[in-house]
């Protein structure tokens, strides 16, 4: 039984090919946009959890208030806090950088990018190493004794900053002074990061002339100790050094799991407003299957007639035309869920060539597919409601009637 | 035996009393049909006959259930279709009665097989069993070979034919036939003629056939005139083929 019920509104809609692909338009944007940016955002939320996983969720990020670590706060942070922090009970490690916006010359040309100072300390360097997904792809880390190095970030072995890729051993003119070019860091996938220099931090501050400036603190909690708690503990001890009030803080601790929450909320957002633009599209697709439905219960008022004569009942004449759009309904479900994975997988791809593997992977959730095919469906016979009711009140001899 | 098959069937299966069809168009009330009563008994072979205007084609929806009366009662196979609701007048109807129209009405989308199976779908009969009477009755219309064609690959006459094994395949005791002939050459009509002639012979189905064209009378056992909406005379020509 079922498959008449299916057969026969198939037909129909086969018979006005045109008007059904029109038709199926609206709901497959809709579907199509929905599954990618679910199916995109789920790709990312994990990328995103990842990749501050991969940070560990021992480590503490002290920052100034106001501004985006150290940069563009008035009140930067001091080697006197860092020393505070590293006496904090449950601290197992800290170390400070500092990170300016300046000048870099090779070859000739000019480019700014960022440059860090960081410690030369193997322990403190490996806590940098950890916190920043640091890692080494050519040449060697910097150690104590260390001075005018510089480690380059991953654009650097390519030839599109300065014409030319930097080879290792080569000079380069940071900030008006010349460095050796010790290493290079593998990329990152934010042009900011891949773009910078590292350099130990007394060579930084003899090259920026400051002495006493962090942009921001890394620790590390001990093993066993809660890290929020830690970060409680920093907190307090840093306001009874600042003599601050509690809530008047001029820092502010942050964990990559806050972090990663943030960007989260961030990120939900984004995806709430674009699936609500993709909802709009859903909305005028089901109002064009509607306008098709109409259309088809005028033309086939002597169908209908027809099938009342043979015996329908009103709820099968329904239950036909309602069929008849749950299937453009289904059919643009289909066809944009295909295309809202593809779109996703090459957006992926996309990933893929500017950043490199394994940041952003998407995974084809069947139960967000299953789930969407539903939807549409559903959406096709709701807006199919209206016209099949009136499709199964006509009176069979005025339809027979009808030319 | 055949007469004594009669005799059992002798009960009227459609009934019309004092049957009244009024349309309005405006203000003006147009009487179609001014209380017409008939009597259709099982096994007959009964001519609706009338000039255009007379209120044939009104008169053919009343007698197939297919509009309820102004005024006046139709009982089919003795339920008064008026205490019946519409869905279940369409399953009585369709239970009941076979269509054959003028205009053919087979449905373009469908192959030939799947119009004759379309009225078993709403009485919800099994597959198989509709595929394989429906198979059987086209081969019946000689067209066992075109059971795969849809409408728009067969002639006129054979369209019919289709429309006729439509008519037959949910076993109706009554074959309601609108001016079947009426878009058909001379020999498709002899044709369609001459099955519902049989189907009135050999399968003892009742025959309604409404026309204007007065040589189909020679079919009939019972010739009911319609002129101005009124039956203006009942003849019976007895059992004639």
């Amino acid at each position: 039984m079922l498959k008449d019920y299916i057969n026969i509104p198939w037909k129909e809609i086969k018979r006005k090919r045109m008007r059904s692909w029109l038709t199926l338009i609206g709901i497959f944007i809709g579907i199509a946009a929905i599954v990618s940016l679910i199916t995109l955002g789920q790709g990312l939320e994990n990328a995103i959890e990842q990749q501050f996983s991969s940070l560990g969720k021992d480590k503490l990020f002290i920052l100034p208030k106001g501004g985006f670590f150290g940069m563009g706060s008035s009140e930067l942070l001091t080697e006197n806090d860092l020393e505070v922090i590293q006496r904090t009970p449950g601290v197992k490690l800290a170390t400070g950088l500092s990170q300016a916006f300046a000048k870099f010359e090779y070859n000739d040309l000019v480019n700014y990018g960022f440059i860090s100072g960081i410690s030369t300390s193997p322990e403190e360097r490996a806590l940098v190493w950890d916190a920043q997904t640091y890692g080494l792809i050519e040449g060697r880390l910097p150690r104590d004794g260390d001075k005018f190095k510089t480690l380059l970030g991953y654009d650097h072995t390519q030839d599109d900053l300065f014409d030319k890729r930097v080879e290792l051993g080569d000079k380069i003119i940071l900030h008006d002074r010349e460095f050796k070019v010790i290493g290079f860091l593998d990329k990152i996938g934010s042009p900011p990061d891949d773009q910078a220099a590292i350099i130990p931090l007394d060579a930084y501050n003899e090259l920026f002339g400051t002495e006493d400036e962090l942009n921001f603190i890394i620790a590390q909690s001990s093993l066993g100790e809660d890290p929020l708690k830690v970060g409680e503990d920093i907190e307090k001890e840093l306001r009874k050094e600042h003599d601050l009030k509690a809530g008047e803080e001029d820092f502010e601790i942050q964990t990559p799991e806050q972090f990663a929450e943030a960007f989260g909320v961030i990120l939900d957002m984004v995806q709430i407003v674009l699936i609500g633009i993709a909802g709009i599209s859903l909305l005028v697709g089901g109002i064009g299957i509607m306008n098709t439905m109409y259309t088809a219960v005028l033309e086939r008022t002597r169908e209908i007639g027809i099938l009342k004569a043979l015996g329908a009942r009103n709820s099968q004449v329904m239950a036909l035309f309602l069929v008849e759009s749950g299937l453009y309904g289904l059919g643009g479900g289909i066809i944009g869920a295909t295309v809202g994975i593809g779109f996703a997988k090459l957006t992926e791809l996309a990933f893929v060539i500017a950043v490199g593997p394994a940041f952003l992977s998407i995974k084809i959730d069947w139960v967000l597919i299953g789930g969407t095919l539903l939807f549409s469906f559903i959406i096709g016979c709701l807006s199919g409601i209206a016209p099949a009711r009136s499709a199964s009140k006509q009176n069979p001899v005025d339809s027979l009637r009808y030319e | 035996m055949r007469t004594k098959k009669f005799a059992d069937k002798k009960s009227t299966v459609i009934k019309l009393k004092n049957v009244w069809k009024t349309y309005y168009m405006g203000d003006i009330a147009l009487d179609v049909l001014k209380g017409v009563n008939v009597d259709i008994n099982a096994g007959e072979f009964v001519v609706i006959i009338g000039p255009s205007g007379s209120g044939k084609s009104t008169m053919m929806n009343q007698v197939g259930v297919l509009d309820t009366p102004t005024k006046g009662k139709i009982y089919l196979k003795g339920t008064d279709i008026s205490t019946l609701s519409e869905s279940d007048l369409a399953q009585l109807r369709g239970k009941t009665i076979g269509f054959v129209f003028q205009q053919f009405n087979l449905i373009p989308t469908l192959t030939a097989l799947e119009n004759v199976t379309l009225p078993t779908i709403f009485q919800n009969v099994p597959e198989e069993v509709r595929l394989k009477r429906a198979t059987e009755l086209l081969t019946m219309v000689g067209l066992g070979d075109r059971i795969h064609h849809k409408p728009s690959e067969l002639s006129g006459g054979q369209q019919q034919r289709v429309a006729i094994a439509r008519a037959l395949v949910n076993d109706p005791e009554i074959i309601l036939a609108d001016e079947p002939t009426g878009n058909l050459d001379s020999k498709s009509g002899k044709q369609v003629m001459g099955m519902l002639a049989r189907l009135h012979t050999e399968e003892n189905k009742t025959i309604i056939l409404v026309t204007h064209d007065t040589d189909l009378v020679s079919y009939s056992q019972k010739t009911v005139h319609l002129k101005d909406g009124e039956v203006v005379n009942i003849q019976t020509n007895g059992f004639k083929r």
